[in-house]
C-alpha cells in the first residue's frame, strides 16, 4: 500500500522508519494517509510497532528516516505541547494528585482559559462521559472503566483535531468494553474528530472503525475498510490475523482470468481467486472464511470442484453450528451453519462433500 | 443462601457458637501467633530503646543524693527560713556534721559536693574540704558545730550554701531542666540565668536552624540526582546509585577528616581559590571550625540518607505522566512544576524527616569541623556524659531535644501529613 501517502491527508506518515537500538528497524517503510475525520484503527499483533507509531505522531520519539506531515506541517517542527494531539494512554495516566475535574482542568489551564469558561468545559466534558457526579473524586477512587472514560474525557476536552488512543479498553471487560466502543465512536463521529486508534483486539478494529491499518512486522500489511479487510485480506498474514480462516497448502496449475485451479497437496484440486499468484507452478495458501463453506449438495453451484471431508466434531452455539472436519489432511477445517430449520445437523464420522464460490476462497502467498 | 443475614438474632458458626465470637477467638489466636514472631524484635527495641530512654527520663529528674546522704541536715533543715536573713541554729549544723561524718566514711561527700555545685558554684570544695576533717568530728563532746565547721571552711556562713541545700533535698528536681533552658532557681523562684551564663537555648536554637539549612540543601543537592536515578538506563543508573551509596562504606571519621584537608585555610579550596585569583593569599576564606563548614560536611554525610527516599518516590512514577502533560499542553516547566514535583514530595517529606531527624542529634561531625560556633546540642550532652559528668543535665537537654522532634514530628502531620511520607 506504498501509495496511500498521498499529500493531502490530515496526518501524513511518508516512507517512515524507527529505530530504538541502531541495530533492528521497528518500523520499516511506513506510508499511511489519514483524511480529516476519519477513524483509523491500527491493528496487529504485540510488539508490531504500534505504540512506536502513536509516539512518533504524539512527538514523543523521533522517526530515524522519514516525514511526519499534521496537516501539511512536519511534526518535528512543532514542540508536543502546540500540537493539540488529544492522547489516551495505555495506562490512562490520569494525574493522581489531582481530583477528576482538576484533570480535566489542567488543559485548559495551560491555555490559560478563563475559570468560568473552563468549568464550563469541565462540566459539559463531564457530561459527555456520563461522569458529571464524580468531579471530585481522586482517579485512585475510580473503577477501571470509569478511569477510562476520564482519560476520555480529558482527551477530549480542550476539542484538539486530532486524539490517539493506546489500547484504552485493554483492561475493561467485555460487557463495558462493548459500551465504551459504542460511546468512543460516536462522540468521535459527533465532533467530528479524526481518530488513530491503536488495539490488537481485531473485533475492535472491525466494529469501530472507518479504516483499519493491519500492522505486522513494521509494516502495513493492509489498509482498508472493515468489510473488505474481512472478506477480501490480500496476504496470508491478514486471513489469518482477522477472523476465523480456514487454510488449504497447495500449487497453481492453471490459470482462467479471474478464477484459478489449485492442487492441493494431497492430490485434490479445488478452484480460487488469485490474489498473490501469478504463475502456474507458485506455491499457495489458499484461504476460506468457516461461514463460506457449503456441504449442501443443492446449493453447491454446478461445476465447481469439491472436497471429501469427515465430520469430526459438532459443537452447538445457539445461533450458530461450529462443525470441524478433516479435509485433504487438515484435521482444523472449521465450517459455520446458521441454526435454520432446514440446516442439516452433521454427526461425527458422517461422510461429506464441500465446496464454495471460487470468489470466497483466495489464494494467498504462503 | 441470601436469606441466612436476614435472620434475626446473632449469626452462629457451624457448631453453634456465635459468629462473632468464634471469628474474634480465630483471630486471637492468629495475633498471638504473630506476637510470638516478632517477640524477640520486641524485646530488643525494649531492652535497647525504651528502656534507656525511660532510664534518661528518669534521671533528668531524680534527685535522691542531697537527701540521702544528709538526711539529718535535710530534715533539721525545713524549719528555716532561708528569707530570715539569719544562719540556720545550732541544731542544723550539729545534724550537718553528723551528715559530714558519716558521708566521709561513705566516701559520698565529694560526690554530693559535685551536685550541689552545679546549681551553686563553689559549694564542691566547701564539703570536699570539711568532709576530709568531720572523719575526726567527735559527735559527743564536739562543737559547737557551728563554730567548728565556718572554722573549717567559711563557706557555712554563707547564706546560699545553706539555701541551696534546702531547695535541692527533695528526691524530684526541676533543677536540670531549669539549667537546661538557661534558668535556675533564684530566691524568688525560677529566673533564667544572667546573660553572660546562657548557652543551652543558643545552642538548641542553632542546632534547630543549622539542621534546617543542612536538610534544605539536602533537598536542593539530591533531587536532581534521584531524578538522575530514576530516568537514566539502568546500566547508568546502577553506576550512579554505586557512588550514591560509596559513602556508607567508608568510615565517617575519613569523610569528615576530608572535609578537614578540603576546606583549612591552607586547604585544597583555598589553594585553588588563591591560584585562580579568586581571593587574595593573605585574604583565606575561614570555611572550616564554624558553622560553614559544619553544613558542608554534613549535608554530604547526610545526602544518602536524602537520594534514597526520594529515587524510591520518583521511581514509581511512570513517564507516561509527563507525556500525558505535555500532549495536553503543558510546556516542559508546567508539566514538572504542575505534574511530577507534587508527585515527588512525599519523598522530600520522608527524606527531609529522615536528614532533620539524624542532624539535630549529629554530633561527631560538628565536633571535628565545627569549632566554637559550629557545634550541636549534641556535643554539649556528649560533654555531659563523658566529662563533667552532670549526667542529670545531659539527660535532661536529652529529653528537650526528644520533645522538640516529637513536636516537629506532630507540626510535619498536621500540615504536610504523616501518610504523605513514603520510603519505598
Ligand atoms: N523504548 C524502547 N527501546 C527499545 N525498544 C523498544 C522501545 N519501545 C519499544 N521497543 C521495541 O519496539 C517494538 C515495537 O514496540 P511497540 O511498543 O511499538 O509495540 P506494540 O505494537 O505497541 O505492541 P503491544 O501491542 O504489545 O503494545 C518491540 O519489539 C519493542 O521491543
Ligand atoms: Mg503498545
Amino acid at each position: 500500500m506504498a501509495d496511500a501517502a498521498s499529500n493531502d491527508g490530515f496526518v501524513v506518515f511518508d516512507r517512515v522508519q524507527k529505530s530504538y537500538d541502531g541495530e533492528t528497524l521497528v518500523v520499516k517503510d511506513l506510508n499511511l494517509s489519514i483524511a480529516r475525520g476519519e477513524f483509523l484503527t491500527m491493528l496487529g499483533p504485540s510488539g508490531s510497532g504500534k505504540t512506536t507509531c502513536l509516539m512518533m505522531l504524539a512527538g514523543f520519539e523521533t522517526a530515524t528516516h522519514g516525514d511526519i506531515r499534521l496537516d501539511g506541517q512536519p511534526i518535528n517542527n512543532i514542540p508536543p505541547h502546540k500540537r493539540g494531539i488529544g492522547m489516551v494512554f495505555q495506562n490512562y495516566a490520569l494525574f493522581p494528585h489531582m481530583t477528576v475535574a482538576e484533570n480535566l482542568a489542567f488543559p485548559l489551564e495551560v491555555r490559560k482559559i478563563g475559570k468560568s469558561e473552563r468549568e464550563a468545559k469541565v462540566k459539559r466534558a463531564l457530561d459527555m462521559v456520563q461522569m458529571g457526579a464524580f468531579g471530585g473524586r481522586r482517579p485512585a477512587q475510580l473503577s477501571g472503566g470509569q478511569q477510562q472514560r476520564i482519560a476520555l474525557a480529558r482527551a477530549l476536552v480542550f476539542e484538539p483535531e486530532l486524539v490517539l488512543m493506546d489500547e484504552p479498553l485493554g483492561a475493561l471487560d467485555k460487557q463495558l468494553r462493548e459500551h465504551m466502543q459504542f460511546e468512543i465512536t460516536r462522540l468521535a463521529h459527533d465532533l467530528g474528530i479524526t481518530t488513530v486508534y491503536v488495539t490488537h483486539d481485531q473485533t475492535e478494529a472491525l466494529t469501530m472503525s472507518d479504516n483499519v491499518a493491519v500492522f505486522d512486522d513494521g509494516r502495513i500489511q493492509q489498509l482498508a475498510p472493515p468489510d473488505l479487510l474481512y472478506e477480501k485480506p490480500e496476504n496470508s498474514f491478514v486471513a489469518q490475523f482477522i477472523g476465523e480462516n480456514n487454510t488449504l497448502e497447495g500449487v497453481v496449475t492453471e490459470m482462467k482470468g479471474d478464477t484459478c485451479i489449485v492442487k492441493l497437496d494431497d492430490g485434490e484440486v479445488i478452484d480460487a481467486t488469485p490474489i498473490n499468484v501469478s504463475n502456474v507452478g507458485d506455491r499457495t495458501l489458499v484461504s476460506i472464511r468457516p461461514e463460506r463453506v457449503e456441504y449442501n449438495k443443492d446449493r453447491l453451484q454446478q461445476g465447481v470442484h469439491t472436497l471429501k471431508a469427515e465430520v469430526l466434531e459438532f459443537i452447538y452455539m445457539g445461533d450458530i453450528f461450529r462443525t470441524r472436519l478433516r479435509v485433504a489432511g487438515n484435521d482444523e477445517f472449521i465450517i459455520k451453519t446458521r441454526n435454520a430449520p432446514d440446516v442439516e445437523r452433521l454427526t461425527p464420522g458422517q461422510q461429506i462433500e464441500i465446496g464454495w464460490l471460487p470468489a470466497d476462497c483466495r489464494a494467498l502467498d504462503t | 443462601m441470601s436469606d441466612m443475614t436476614d435472620t434475626s438474632g446473632p449469626v452462629l458458626a457451624a457448631d453453634g457458637t456465635p459468629l462473632k465470637r468464634s471469628l474474634a477467638k480465630a483471630l486471637r489466636r492468629q495475633k498471638l501467633r504473630a506476637l510470638m514472631l516478632i517477640a524477640p524484635l520486641l524485646l530488643f527495641i525494649l531492652v535497647s530503646f525504651i528502656l534507656p530512654i525511660g532510664d534518661m527520663l528518669y534521671r533528668s529528674v531524680e534527685n535522691k543524693i542531697v537527701v540521702n546522704t544528709l538526711p539529718r541536715s535535710v530534715e533539721a533543715l525545713s524549719g528555716w527560713d532561708a528569707d530570715s536573713g539569719e544562719l540556720p541554729d545550732e541544731a542544723v549544723f550539729a545534724a550537718m556534721a553528723a551528715d559530714l561524718k558519716e558521708a566521709y566514711e561513705a566516701r559520698a561527700h565529694t560526690r554530693v559536693g559535685s551536685r550541689l555545685n552545679y546549681e551553686y558554684p563553689g559549694i564542691s570544695s566547701v564539703f570536699r574540704k570539711s568532709g576530709r576533717s568531720a572523719g575526726r568530728f567527735d559527735l559527743e563532746s564536739g562543737g559547737p558545730w557551728k563554730d567548728v565547721l565556718i572554722d573549717l571552711d567559711d563557706g557555712w556562713a554563707d547564706q546560699g550554701v545553706w539555701r541551696t541545700i534546702q531547695t535541692y533535698s527533695p528526691p524530684v528536681t526541676s533543677g536540670y531542666f531549669l539549667n537546661a533552658v538557661d534558668m535556675r532557681v533564684g530566691p524568688d523562684g525560677a529566673e533564667m540565668r544572667p546573660e553572660a551564663e546562657r548557652i543551652y537555648m543558643n545552642l538548641l536554637v542553632r542546632t534547630l536552624w543549622m539542621s534546617l539549612l543542612i536538610t534544605f540543601s539536602c533537598i536542593v543537592l539530591a533531587y536532581p540526582v534521584a531524578w538522575l536515578l530514576a530516568n537514566l538506563p539502568t546500566r547508568q543508573a546502577n553506576l550512579l546509585m554505586i557512588l550514591v551509596l560509596l559513602p556508607f562504606w567508608t568510615s565517617l571519621l575519613v569523610r569528615t577528616s576530608a572535609w578537614k584537608i578540603l576546606l583549612q585555610q591552607q586547604g585544597v579550596i583555598n589553594d585553588i581559590l588563591v591560584w585562580v585569583g579568586l581571593v587574595d593569599d593573605n585574604a583565606r576564606l575561614i570555611i572550616i571550625n564554624n558553622q560553614f563548614g559544619t553544613i558542608v560536611a554534613m549535608t554530604h554525610i547526610l545526602l544518602p540518607f536524602m537520594i534514597l527516599p526520594m529515587y524510591s518516590v520518583m521511581q514509581t512514577i511512570p513517564p507516561s505522566y509527563l507525556r500525558a502533560a505535555k500532549s495536553l499542553g503543558a510546556t516542559e516547566w508546567t508539566a514538572f512544576w504542575r505534574v511530577y514535583f507534587p508527585q515527588t514530595i512525599p519523598g522530600i517529606g520522608a527524606g527531609s524527616i529522615l536528614v532533620f531527624i539524624l542532624a539535630i542529634g549529629y554530633y561527631i561531625t560538628p565536633a571535628l569541623v565545627g569549632g566554637t560556633k559550629g557545634t550541636f546540642i549534641s556535643n554539649q550532652i556528649a560533654f555531659h556524659i563523658s566529662t563533667s559528668l552532670n549526667w542529670g543535665l545531659a539527660s535532661a537537654l536529652g529529653a528537650i531535644l526528644l520533645a522538640v522532634v516529637l513536636v516537629l514530628y506532630w507540626a510535619y502531620d498536621k500540615i504536610v501529613g504523616i501518610d504523605n511520607v513514603k520510603l519505598g
